[in-house]
């Protein structure tokens, strides 16, 4: 098991045909990715090494049965393409793209509550997911992940930063400890699926027996993660918020890392997870020292 | 980005938001001939962005050209709160019979527009809130709905907005609502929004922050972006399109990925020092984006020590290490550099690194981020490295 994606995880590219997402789209086949097709306006009955390229994400769907969309086009394009994968019925969609406007992200994150409910956002401006052995969307770089260990103690990573989240699977992984999925929601303001959304699918997965997750400054929802772990999550967790040092005011490269009028500090949010019982370390090392000691304790 | 309070004021014009007639003043004689055509009496304001402008001598009235003349004179040039004013907005004076406080921002946690509204103007939000909480209305827009006159008429009368106020506050919230959508603000706040005893009412202030990411369709934002108060290491870093924000510290700070380079701020303070700069040379990045990255870092008199800090994913690590070897080739950096480097090809970049010749004092590797980040703190405080 792991959460949002598997082994049988049929994914398009949007964007295949572009830099992005020709590379990291291959990359992702290379790991084991069943990516089955592309989708790039004007460019159907074209291939890129074998994949079959499609005019629209219906056609592709119509074509392959996909049932996962990576999208690696440009900020303009995004929110369209976002819509469109979940108007051709995509259930799981990973969104790559940097540098959407806030505002475009508030309507699109709205119409799909809206309009498809039935469709999950990963991101925008997030480094995917990675069930490792099985399935990776997006640009994590697939051999720093640590396959799950059958019947083991098996950890699930979820984080809004790209790198951190490199971080995190290589400490377990020096660790011996085995991932049942990690998953990188993004650090923009408006993201389409949340710590809680994620903690809640991990609190289910009976192949995830303890949670590290990675936040930063900016935005609540870290204390809001807290609410729910302490009424909701049972497995043991640790984690890591970065910017403690962030001076206010600032945006700190990602759109939503911002200190404003003294909310969102990383403090604030350690404090919060603390109180709801998760062991917060104050780097990522030291998060990845607290799991390894979780999991000791679990066998 | 941050406006001054004249481009908040254009930017609201823009939407039919009313204003006091004015205008912006480098000097005092541009400052007289805006009074004179905006009328007496005038307010002369210095044009920073930081609060307490008044209480600093920044805002003053005046009524007729010498005294603009004078304040004008003491207002240019002067600091506030570490401010250079470079400029001030000139406009007419206006009558206030009341002021009110209203703001638009998106709200992170409901994923929607929130509006806060207040019949308390003229002071910081921040006070209201704690000293009378129920005093603040707060109305949460579903963004695909949007704010009609109606439902911001609603709000006004329940944050005791009165009656008399009514019309106009709510046609002017649904034009700030405008401005903040349309105008793809991050931030839409004026304060205090007033009425006049005349019975208009009009924003006499304006705090509008914008979102960069939406700068593609907003080709008019250039001449903000001209005005940004950027300090030389952050305009080079502009023009060598890195995310860099300057700070105090010693140590200078390079790392790849928005999360990796706060947690590199994290343990270098974690480890006794200070960072001199956040700097995320992003996912991509390649030897030149390296060489790049430690020119900003060097033009930083401070720094004592570079700590590189790389976790290869996109990034490959034999770029890393080209990047570095080029750039200790082309520029004499004034501090070493102290690298952790794992990830994506790590063992080529670090074999790259140890082939280069560089003199083992101007380039120390470390195997984990928090063993470079207190080889890289002993450097800047001056003590040997381990």
């Amino acid at each position: 098991m792991a959460i949002f994606v598997n082994e049988n995880t049929k994914v398009i590219v949007q964007g295949l045909t572009g830099g992005q997402g020709k590379f990291h789209g291959l990359r992702n086949r290379a790991y084991g990715t069943k990516v089955v097709g592309g989708v790039t306006p004007g460019k159907a009955g074209q291939d890129v090494e074998g994949i079959p390229v499609f005019d629209s994400v219906a056609d592709a769907v119509k074509a392959t049965g996909a049932d996962a969309s990576f999208i690696a086009v440009p900020p303009k394009a995004a929110p369209a393409a976002i819509l469109e994968a979940a108007a051709a019925g995509i259930g799981f969609i990973v969104c790559i793209t940097e540098g959407i406007p806030a505002q475009d992200e508030a309507r699109v994150y709205s119409t799909l509550k809206r309009d498809f409910p039935n469709s999950r956002l990963l991101g925008p401006n997030c480094p995917g997911v990675i069930s490792p052995g099985r399935c990776n969307i997006g640009i994590t770089a697939g051999e720093i992940a640590q396959p799950p260990t059958p019947g083991g103690k098996n950890v699930g990573i979820v984080s809004r930063s790209g790198t951190l989240t490199y971080q995190a699977l290589f400490e377990l992984k020096q660790q011996g400890i085995g991932v049942s999925t990690c998953v990188g929601i993004g650090g923009d303001p408006v993201p389409g699926t949340s710590f809680v959304d994620c903690l809640a699918e991990f609190q289910k997965d009976p192949e995830t027996s303890a949670i590290l997750m990675i936040g930063e400054i900016g935005g609540s929802a870290e204390e809001e993660a807290a609410e729910f772990i302490k009424a909701n999550v049972t497995k043991p967790m640790s984690a890591y918020i970065a910017g403690a040092t962030a001076p206010a005011g600032k945006k700190m490269g990602h759109a939503g890392a911002i200190v404003s009028g003294g909310k969102g500090t990383a403090t604030g949010k350690m404090d919060a997870l603390r109180a709801a019982g998760v062991k917060v370390g104050a780097n990522p090392t030291e998060a990845g020292a607290l799991m390894a000691q979780i999991i000791a304790s679990l066998k | 980005m941050d406006l001054f309070e004249y481009q908040g004021k254009q930017y609201f014009a823009k939407f039919g938001i009313p204003v006091s007639a004015g205008g912006v003043a480098h000097t005092v004689d541009e400052a007289v001939k805006v009074a004179e055509s905006a009328g007496y009496p005038v307010v002369v304001k210095a044009q920073v962005q930081v609060g307490g402008r008044g209480k600093a001598g920044g805002i003053k009235l005046a009524n007729n050209a010498d005294e603009v003349r004078h304040h004008a004179g003491n207002i240019i040039g002067m600091d506030i709160k570490g401010h250079l004013v470079k400029r001030v907005w000139v406009e007419h004076a206006s009558d206030i019979a009341e002021e009110y406080y209203a703001s638009f921002t998106l709200d992170r946690a409901a994923k929607k527009h929130l509006l806060m509204l207040s019949a308390q103007g003229g002071v910081e939000i921040e006070e209201v809130a704690a000293k009378d909480p129920d005093a603040i209305v707060k109305l949460h827009i579903d963004p695909l709905a949007g704010l009609g006159e109606a439902v911001a008429r609603d709000a006004a009368q329940r944050a005791k907005i009165p009656a008399k106020a009514l019309d106009g506050v709510a046609k002017i919230l649904v034009q700030l609502y405008d401005c903040f959508t349309k105008g793809d603000c991050d931030l839409a706040e004026i304060n205090p929004l007033i009425l006049k005893p005349t019975g208009e009412v009009h924003a006499l202030d304006a705090k509008v922050s914008l979102d960069v990411n939406a700068a593609f369709r907003h080709p008019e934002w250039d001449e903000f972006r001209a005005t940004e108060e950027l300090d030389e290491r952050e305009k080079l870093a502009r023009e060598k399109g890195l995310q860099y924000i300057g700070l105090d510290g010693s140590v200078g700070i390079i790392a790849n990925g928005a999360g990796l380079a706060m947690s590199t701020l994290d343990v270098v303070k974690q480890a006794g020092g200070e960072a001199a700069n956040f700097l995320d040379i992003g996912g991509g990045a390649n030897a030149e984006l390296m060489t790049s990255a430690l020119e900003v870092i060097n033009s930083d008199g401070n720094v004592k020590s570079i700590f590189v800090n790389i976790f290869g994913g996109i990034t490959r690590g034999e770029e890393v290490a080209k990047g570095i070897v080029e750039a200790m080739r082309r520029v004499e950096l004034r501090a070493p550099i102290v690298i952790r480097l794992d990830g994506t090809n790590a063992e080529q970049g670090r074999e790259i690194l140890a082939s280069a010749g560089l003199s083992a004092d101007k380039l120390i590797s470390r195997p984990t981020m928090l063993e470079a980040a207190r080889t890289a703190v002993d450097i800047a405080n001056g003590k040997a490295a381990k």
